[in-house]
């Protein structure tokens, strides 16, 4: 075993290669399939954010051009704007409440497990079904969120229908789809916890306190960057509950890039600048989830 | 003295106790509610559903809304149709995945992984506008081809992912075994690896279904009238026929009732595999 390790030590790369040659067949199928359905589309919206090209007439091809009027776009900026909002409040607040609820369905008590099938509901029904229910309940006249304000004493709210208070609603749809997706994550890693720490700790004599902040959450870190990751990536393509709840209003309000893009696309036909939008989301995307993943290279070594 | 300290250590585990089970109420009460009123919608006459105060528990329950749900549009049509798609998408994506999460997880070719990941970070809208356009050209448009061939952009990366979680757990002396006794890799995978690697198929293969289904985008922009999936048929019902209150509620539930019961039998094996995935 030891031989063995200084040899994979010596040369990495080749000790990985034959390791890996004889599973490509596994791996190519799907590989070629992923491949084509992700490559032909992005060197098409590549070619097409280079052009002018509104469905129907002719295209143009203009370079640049359409990267340059993005960038003095208002609305444009503005979406980007709305999109960083959104996806700030929409990672933290499902991080912080899914990890709760993940240290509380973690300990064991009666009924936990059809408890915690009620808890996990909210992420497998389907987005759009709730978002007409939240549309429902957040109507400012007869929605039941206001009287349900109402009978702890607080005014109601515009909620959706103010420029000032959309985002924050849509925020809360995006904590009950989501919060359970970080606590299955996280419980995964409670799962996986080690009991022999805790033992020698009680022994110790250690609070619980700290064995929390020494024990669990250094093994359970490498769990929360995974949830992170993936919640980050789906705030910032967030677009179904904004869609269907507010349509990106009231105005530009809660246009988030995702609701700018398709408005370009398929309410104006502008192809060209969709396909620069693209381009430039997934700019963002792929940079937010490098820093991302190199954080959890961090707290792996950490 | 000794009596003492039991009795305190007894009403501190009933404070436990109680703090406890108040905690666990407050994280479901949202949860449920949600789900509480839209069952409430669904079941009340549209003046109970428009009344103020909201009325909580109908006076008198009526199933008129789910009526009128089927009369005024086919949903069984966009049901077949939602099987359809999601059907053949999660198939595929299990006959591409299963041996592409055993190949990956038996190399540890963990940057095979990424440009898994890759597609999911991809927003789905910018694969659209280019499929469209080539679907066009096929001649492909208005039939639920393109619908099924673009969930999988959603159905493979789940079922890679699942597999490379489980086939990483899953001892490797048995497959070993076998390759001593003179099986091929495909055969050591074949009737070693996969069969015991059923619970992790079963799992992969829900998730992958309940994302497939519950997805309203690609529906939306390549689906004719008759080819609707179930989420788009809803979105249609809130935009563009004006429905009331009632029949909206009813229509959320039936579209998500497929996906709830689905949930209801695996619950514990979709932890599980979620949470086995996301580590390693």
């Amino acid at each position: 075993m030891a031989g063995a390790d200084v040899t994979i030590a010596a040369g990495t790369r080749t000790a990985g290669e034959r390791r890996l040659r004889p599973y490509l067949l596994f791996i190519w199928p799907a590989l070629i399939v992923s491949s084509a359905v992700i490559i032909f589309p992005w060197i098409f919206t590549v070619w097409m954010s280079l052009n002018d090209w509104h469905i129907g007439s002719k295209q143009t091809f203009i370079g640049l051009d359409n990267y340059v009027n993005l960038m003095t776009n208002r609305r444009f900026l503005e979406s980007i704007g709305h999109t960083i909002y959104f996806t700030i409040l929409a990672v933290i607040l499902p991080m912080v409440l899914g990890t709760v609820s993940a240290l509380v369905f973690h300990k064991k008590f009666r009924g936990r497990g059809f408890f915690r099938t009620l808890f996990i509901m909210p992420m497998m029904a389907t987005p759009v079904a709730v978002s007409l229910i939240w549309t429902m309940m957040f109507h400012p006249q007869l929605g039941v969120l206001n009287y349900l304000l109402s009978l702890v004493g607080l005014p109601p709210s515009q909620w959706v229908y103010a420029p000032g208070t959309v985002i924050p609603s849509l925020i809360l749809v995006e904590i009950w789809l989501w919060t359970p997706f970080v606590m299955i994550i996280v419980l995964g890693g409670l799962a996986s916890l080690p009991t022999e720490p805790y033992e020698a700790a009680l022994i110790d004599g250690a609070s619980q306190w700290q064995m929390f902040w020494k024990i669990t959450y250094p093994l359970v870190a490498p769990f929360l960057v995974v949830a992170l990751i993936m919640r980050t990536i789906d705030a910032l393509k967030v677009f179904e509950t904004i869609w269907v709840i507010s349509n990106g209003g009231p105005g530009t309000a809660s246009e988030v890039l995702n609701v700018y893009l398709y408005a370009q696309a398929f309410a104006y036909n502008q192809v060209g600048t969709a396909s620069a939008v693209v381009v430039v989301f997934f700019g963002i995307i792929v940079a937010l989830s490098l820093v991302l993943l190199w954080a959890r290279q961090k707290a792996k070594w950490a | 003295m000794a009596l003492t300290v039991r009795t305190k250590r007894k009403i501190r585990k009933v404070v436990d106790k109680v703090a406890l089970a108040a905690t666990v109420a407050v994280l479901l009460a949202p949860c449920l509610f949600v789900f509480f009123w839209m069952l409430s919608l669904s079941l009340k006459y549209d003046i109970d559903n428009t009344a103020w105060p909201p009325v909580f528990w109908p006076e008198e329950v009526t199933f008129d809304n789910f009526a009128k749900v089927f009369e005024e549009s086919p949903m069984f049509l966009y049901f077949w149709n939602s099987v359809q798609v999601t059907g053949s998408a999660t198939l595929v994506a299990l006959l591409l995945g299963v041996p592409a999460g055993y190949g990956i997880a038996k190399a540890r070719a963990h940057k095979m992984a990424a440009v898994l990941l890759l597609s999911r970070m991809t927003p789905g809208l910018s694969y659209l506008i280019p499929l469209f356009t080539l679907f066009q050209v096929l001649g492909l448009i208005g039939t639920v081809w393109p619908i099924a061939l673009t969930h999988m952009v959603i159905t493979l990366p789940i079922v890679v992912w699942i597999m490379i979680g489980f086939f990483e757990t899953q001892p490797h002396e048995l497959e070993e075994a076998a390759r001593i006794d003179g099986a091929t890799l495909w055969q050591a995978f074949r009737y070693v690896a996969l069969p015991l690697s059923r619970p992790g198929i079963v799992v992969g293969a829900i998730l992958a279904f309940i994302s497939s289904w519950n997805n309203f985008i690609f529906g939306a922009v390549f689906a004719g009238r008759t080819t609707r999936t179930m989420p788009v048929a809803v979105y249609n019902m809130l935009t563009f026929e004006s429905f009331a209150w009632g029949p909206l509620a009813a229509a959320a539930i039936v579209v998500m009732l497929p996906v709830i019961v689905l949930t209801i039998i695996i619950q514990k094996e979709i932890v599980q595999g979620l949470s086995a995935g996301g580590v390693k």
